[in-house]
C-alpha cells in the first residue's frame, strides 16, 4: 500500500505533503497583510467566511520564485487550524511506495534539513517530503524577526 | 439506548433541574427572612426540597435523600405555620442547600455522592426542629389544629381543590400527631406530597411545552452560521447595488431583511436576563452582612435586562466582587451609620438597563464613599503616581485611582474582599470582554460602580478606517469622538512635546499614536498622508488619539478569532470579513494604548536625539511662554521634555536656589521671571513649568503661562539683546524674546553641564540653537 501525496513546485524543486492533510488547493487569492507579524506570513485570506492565515512557503524555504502573480495555495489542516501555503505551482496527487523513500542526505544542512523529512526517488525527479509542523512553527522565527 | 445510558441521562436531567431549583431556593430562603409568613415562598421551597428528595430516593442517592428528608420535615412545619421562620432556621436551611449542592457537584463529577457525612447536619436540623417544636407545640396544641385547618383552607383555594384537600387532610393528620416528625415520618411525609404531585406536574408541563432544552454548542453553531450569513448578505447587497438590476436588488433587499431578522432571533437565543447572575447575590449579601455585622437591604432593578450568556458569565465574578466590596468597604456598621445621621440599614442597589447598544450595570451603595485625598495619599505612598501629578487631579479622577494595579482601598486585608484581588483585576476582566468600568462617589454618601458591557461579543459595531492604503476595523465601544484634521491643520494641529506627539483638544493635550508608526506600515508612493483623522479612543483607562488617514464606514462586523501564530502579536483583537469579502484586522485598542503610551515620560537621550535628527528637515518649533506680567519668551520645543504643573507650596528655597520635589527627586527650578529680572505676576496655586531632562538630570523653568507652540519659520528676528536672552522676534505679531536656554539652565543648576563630556548631545543641542540663532541674528 502506497501513500498518497499532494505535490507542488517550489522554484525548481518538486515538493509534497501528505494528501490526507490537504483540504483543497486554491488559485491566487486577495490577501490582507498583517503588519508586525512574521515575515513568512503573507497575510489572511477569506476562505468561504473563514479567516485563514497564509504562509509564503517560497519565502520560508528561501526559494526565489519565478513569477509572483501565478502563485497558488495548498490549504492544509493542522490540528484545529487551517493554513494556506503559498507555492509556485500545484502538481498531481501521486501514490508513492515506501521503497522509494530515503532520509535526507547528510550533506543537506541548514534550514532545509529541518524542513525536509526525506525524499522519494521518482523516475524523473526527486520528490521532497516537507515537514509541515516545522514549517508552521513560527515561534523561533518570530523571535529573530522581531 | 442501553439501561446505563438511560440512567446517565436521567441523572443528568436530575442534576440540571436540581441546580436550577437550588438557585431558586437560595433566593426564596433569603426572601423568606424578609417576609416570614409568605405561604407562597414556603410552598415553593417545600416543593423544591421535596422534588430533590423524591428523585434522589428513586435514583438511590441515599445521603441526598436522608438530608433533604430532614429538611423537608422542618419545612413542612414552617409551611403549616407550626413554626415561624427565624434567622436560626434560615441559616440551618441555607446550610442544607449548601450541602445538597455539594452532593450534587460530587454526583456530577464522580457519579457518586462521595465521602461527605451528612449525619451531623441532619442531626442538627432534627434537633433544631424538636427544640422549636417543643417551644411552639406545648401551649398551642389546640391552636395548632385550628391554624392548620385555616391554612389548609387557604391552600385549598389557591391550589387545585381536589388535590389540596387530599394534601390538607394528610397534613392535618401529621400536625395532630407531633411525634410523627420522628421515626415514622419518612412514610408519613412521603405520602401526601406524592398525591400532590399531579398538580405540580400539570403546572410544570404547561411551561415545559413552551420551552425546550437545547445544547449550547448547537446554539453557538447557529450563531456562527448566522454571522456567516450576514457576511454573505453584505457582499450580495453590495454587488447587487453595483449591478443595478432592479429584480436582483429587490431580492437582495428581501434577503437582507430576512437575514437581519434571523440574526436577531438567533442572537436572542443566547440572551439571558441579568437575573440569572443576580439570583446568587441575595445569598452573598446575606451571608456577608451577617458575617460583618452590617444591616444591608438589597434592591434590584432591571433584572429582566438581557445580555449574551458568555458575557453574562464573564461579568459574574466582577459583579460579585463589587457587591462584596460594597458591603465590606462601602456600607458602614449600623452604629457608624446612625452616628453619621444615616438610616441604620444600608441600601445596596443593583441596576441593569439598556443604554445605547450596551448594557449598563450599576452597583450602588449608600456607604462611606471613596475619599479622594486619601486615595491620592495612598497612590503617592505606594509610589504609583508622583505627588505633583496627583495634586492636579480632580476628585473624579482621584476616584479612578482604585483601578490602578497594586491599589487596594482596604488598609488591612480582610478575608472578604481584600484577597489580593483588586479593582484593577475587575477592570481587566471587564475590558477583556470589551466593556468599561468607572466609579462615581460622593464621600460619605454613596458610591456607584458603573459597568458598560456590549450586548454581544460575536457581532460588534465598528468603524472601518484606513491608513497607508490598508483597512482596519476599530470597535466603536472604545471610540469617544473623531477629530478631522484637514491638510492645513494636519501640519499645524499636531504638536510635539519632547518626542511625543500631542493634539490640543479643547484646551487639553491629547497624546497621539500614529497607526502607521504603531504598525510599521509602508506608505504607498504618491500618498502624502497629509489629510488625517484623529480617533479619540479610551483604552486601559487612558485617553489617546489614533491618527489615521481616513474613516471609511461604520459596519456591524463579525469577530473571528485570529490564528494562534498571529494572536501573540497582541495588536489585533481579531479579524473580520468586510462587505466586499476582504479580510480586515480588528485593532486592539487597549493593547495599542498600553504599548504606545508606555513611554509617556521618555527621558531617554537616544530617543530625543533620533527625533531631533528625523525632524531636522522640519521647521523648528518654539514653545511660547509668558513671563511676568506681559513678556513673552520662546524656548525651542526640542529642549522641552515635559510640561508640568507644580504646586506653589512645594517650591522651596534651598540656599540661594529653588527646588521642588518631583517624581521622588529634588528638581532644581528657576523662575524665569526672577532670572529675567521681572516681577512674578501671579500667585496661583499651581505654577506651570517647562522640564528639561537629559541623562537623568532635570531642571524646570517656571513660567506664568504656557501660551502656544509656533513654527519658527514664521518668525522675524531682531538682534535686541538683554540679559538671559539671545534676541527677540516677532511671533504672531507680538514681540517675543528668545531665551538663552543654557544660561537659564545654569541659573537653576550651575553644575548642570559639568559632568557631561564635550560634544554631548544635549549641551550641543542647546549650543546649536544658540549658534543657529547667532547666525540669523548677525545676518
Amino acid at each position: 500500500m502506497g501513500t498518497l501525496l499532494s505535490t507542488f513546485e517550489l522554484g525548481d524543486h518538486l515538493c509534497a505533503v501528505v494528501a490526507a492533510d490537504v483540504q483543497e488547493v486554491l488559485m491566487s487569492q486577495p490577501c490582507t497583510p498583517v503588519p508586525c507579524s512574521s515575515p513568512w506570513v503573507s497575510g489572511l485570506i477569506n476562505l468561504r467566511g473563514q479567516v485563514v492565515p497564509t504562509l509564503d512557503l517560497r519565502a520560508r524555504m528561501g526559494v526565489r520564485s519565478s513569477d509572483n502573480d501565478g502563485a497558488m495555495s495548498v490549504v492544509v489542516r493542522r490540528g484545529d487550524e487551517v493554513w494556506s501555503l503559498l507555492v509556485d505551482r500545484i502538481g498531481d496527487v501521486i501514490e508513492v511506495d515506501e521503497a522509494q523513500f530515503e532520509l535526507p542526505p547528510d550533506t543537506l544542512t541548514g534550514e532545509w534539513r529541518q524542513f525536509i523529512i526525506g525524499a522519494y526517488k521518482l523516475d524523473a525527479k526527486l520528490l521532497l517530503m516537507l515537514d509541515v509542523a516545522t514549517l508552521l512553527d513560527l515561534s523561533a522565527e518570530l523571535a529573530v524577526a522581531g | 439506548m442501553s439501561a446505563d445510558e438511560l440512567d446517565a441521562e436521567i441523572v443528568q436531567e436530575f442534576l440540571i433541574e436540581s441546580h436550577e431549583n437550588l438557585d431558586q431556593l437560595d433566593q426564596d430562603l433569603v426572601a423568606l427572612e424578609q417576609s416570614p409568613g409568605s405561604r407562597e415562598l414556603l410552598g415553593s421551597i417545600f416543593r423544591t426540597i421535596h422534588t430533590i428528595k423524591g428523585t434522589s430516593g428513586f435514583l438511590a442517592f441515599n445521603k441526598l435523600e436522608s438530608i433533604t428528608h430532614v429538611g423537608e420535615n422542618l419545612l413542612a412545619k414552617l409551611r403549616d405555620g407550626v413554626l415561624v421562620m427565624t434567622p436560626e432556621i434560615a441559616t440551618a436551611l441555607l446550610r442544607l442547600v449548601d450541602q445538597v449542592r455539594g452532593l450534587l457537584a460530587s454526583i456530577e463529577h464522580t457519579g457518586s455522592e462521595g465521602e461527605v457525612d451528612v449525619a451531623p447536619l441532619a442531626d442538627e436540623l432534627r434537633e433544631l426542629l424538636e427544640a422549636k417544636l417543643a417551644e411552639a407545640a406545648q401551649p398551642a396544641a389546640a391552636k395548632a389544629v385550628a391554624k392548620a385547618a385555616a391554612v389548609a383552607e387557604a391552600a385549598a383555594v389557591a391550589e387545585l381543590a381536589a388535590v389540596a384537600e387530599a394534601a390538607a387532610v394528610a397534613e392535618l393528620a401529621a400536625v395532630l400527631e407531633p411525634e410523627a416528625a420522628d421515626a415514622p415520618a419518612p412514610v408519613e411525609a412521603a405520602e401526601p406530597p406524592a398525591k400532590a404531585e399531579p398538580a405540580e406536574v400539570d403546572v410544570r408541563s404547561a411551561i415545559g411545552d413552551a420551552t425546550i432544552r437545547v445544547d449550547v454548542n448547537l446554539l453557538e453553531q447557529l450563531v456562527r452560521l448566522a454571522g456567516e450569513l450576514v457576511l454573505a448578505r453584505n457582499q450580495i447587497t453590495q454587488r447587487a447595488g453595483n449591478i443595478g438590476d432592479e429584480e436582483l436588488s429587490r431580492a437582495a433587499h428581501q434577503l437582507s431583511l430576512v437575514t437581519g431578522e434571523l440574526q436577531e432571533g438567533v442572537m436572542r437565543t443566547r440572551m439571558q436576563p441579568v437575573d440569572h447572575i443576580w439570583s446568587k447575590l441575595p445569598r452573598v449579601v446575606r451571608d456577608l452582612s451577617t458575617q460583618l455585622g452590617r444591616t444591608v437591604r438589597l434592591e434590584m432593578e432591571g433584572g429582566d435586562t438581557e445580555l449574551d450568556r458568555t458575557l453574562l458569565e464573564a461579568v459574574k465574578d466582577p459583579l460579585t466582587h463589587l457587591v462584596r466590596n460594597a458591603i465590606d468597604h462601602g456600607i458602614e456598621p449600623a452604629a457608624e451609620r446612625t452616628a453619621a445621621g444615616k438610616p441604620g440599614t444600608g441600601v445596596l442597589r443593583l441596576r441593569a438597563a439598556h443604554e445605547g447598544g450596551q448594557v449598563l450595570l450599576e452597583v450602588i451603595d449608600d456607604g462611606r464613599g471613596l475619599d479622594g485625598p486619601k486615595l491620592a495619599a495612598k497612590a503617592v505612598e505606594k509610589g504609583l503616581l508622583p505627588a505633583s501629578r496627583v495634586e492636579t487631579m480632580s476628585s473624579q479622577e482621584l476616584q479612578q485611582l482604585v483601578f490602578i494595579p497594586g491599589f487596594s482601598t482596604a488598609s488591612k486585608v480582610t478575608n472578604v474582599s481584600g484577597r489580593g484581588v483588586g479593582m484593577d483585576v475587575v477592570r481587566t476582566n471587564v475590558e477583556r470582554i470589551g466593556g468599561s468600568i468607572e466609579v462615581e462617589s460622593e464621600p460619605g454618601q454613596r458610591t456607584c460602580w458603573r459597568l458598560r458591557i456590549p450586548l454581544t461579543l460575536a457581532i460588534v459595531p465598528a468603524l472601518t478606517v484606513e491608513s497607508c492604503g490598508q483597512r482596519f476595523a476599530l470597535p466603536q465601544i472604545s471610540l469617544l469622538e473623531l477629530v478631522s484634521l484637514d491638510t492645513e491643520r494636519a501640519a499645524s494641529g499636531i504638536e510635539t512635546v519632547g518626542e511625543a506627539q500631542v493634539l490640543r483638544l479643547r484646551g487639553s493635550l491629547l497624546p497621539l499614536v500614529r497607526l502607521e508608526e504603531a504598525l510599521g506600515l509602508q506608505r504607498p508612493a504618491g500618498d502624502d498622508g497629509m489629510a488625517a483623522v484623529v480617533a479619540v479612543l479610551e483604552g486601559n483607562g487612558r485617553r489617546f488619539g489614533l491618527v489615521l488617514d481616513r474613516v471609511l464606514d461604520t459596519e456591524e462586523i463579525v469577530v473571528k478569532p485570529l490564528p494562534r501564530a498571529l494572536k501573540d502579536i497582541g495588536l489585533y483583537a481579531g479579524a473580520t470579513i468586510l462587505g466586499d469579502g476582504a479580510v480586515s484586522l480588528i485593532l486592539d485598542v487597549a493593547s495599542l494604548s498600553r504599548r504606545q503610551l508606555q513611554g509617556e515620560a521618555h527621558d531617554d537621550l537616544q530617543a530625543a536625539n533620533t527625533s531631533r535628527q528625523s525632524g531636522a528637515d522640519d521647521e523648528r518649533q518654539l514653545l511660547v511662554v509668558s513671563v511676568g506680567a506681559q513678556r513673552r519668551v520662546a524656548v525651542p520645543l526640542e529642549v522641552v521634555t515635559r510640561l508640568e504643573q507644580f504646586p506653589l507650596a512645594d517650591i522651596k528655597h534651598v540656599g540661594r536656589r529653588d527646588v521642588v520635589r518631583y517624581r521622588g527627586k529634588i528638581l532644581p527650578v528657576v523662575r524665569l521671571a526672577d532670572h529675567l529680572s521681572e516681577l512674578a505676576d501671579s500667585n496661583a496655586e499651581f505654577v506651570p513649568g517647562v522640564v528639561y531632562t537629559s541623562r537623568g538630570r532635570s531642571v524646570a523653568l517656571l513660567v506664568e503661562d504656557i501660551v502656544d507652540i509656533v513654527a519658527e519659520g514664521s518668525t522675524v528676528y531682531s538682534d535686541v539683546e538683554d540679559y538671559g536672552l539671545i534676541g527677540s522676534a516677532l511671533i504672531q505679531d507680538k514681540v517675543t524674546e528668545m531665551l538663552d536656554v543654557r544660561a537659564a539652565i545654569l541659573a537653576a543648576d550651575p553644575h548642570y553641564f559639568d559632568d557631561q563630556p564635550e560634544g554631548e548631545i544635549t549641551a550641543e543641542q542647546v549650543d546649536d540653537y544658540d549658534a543657529d540663532y547667532d547666525s540669523v541674528g548677525a545676518s
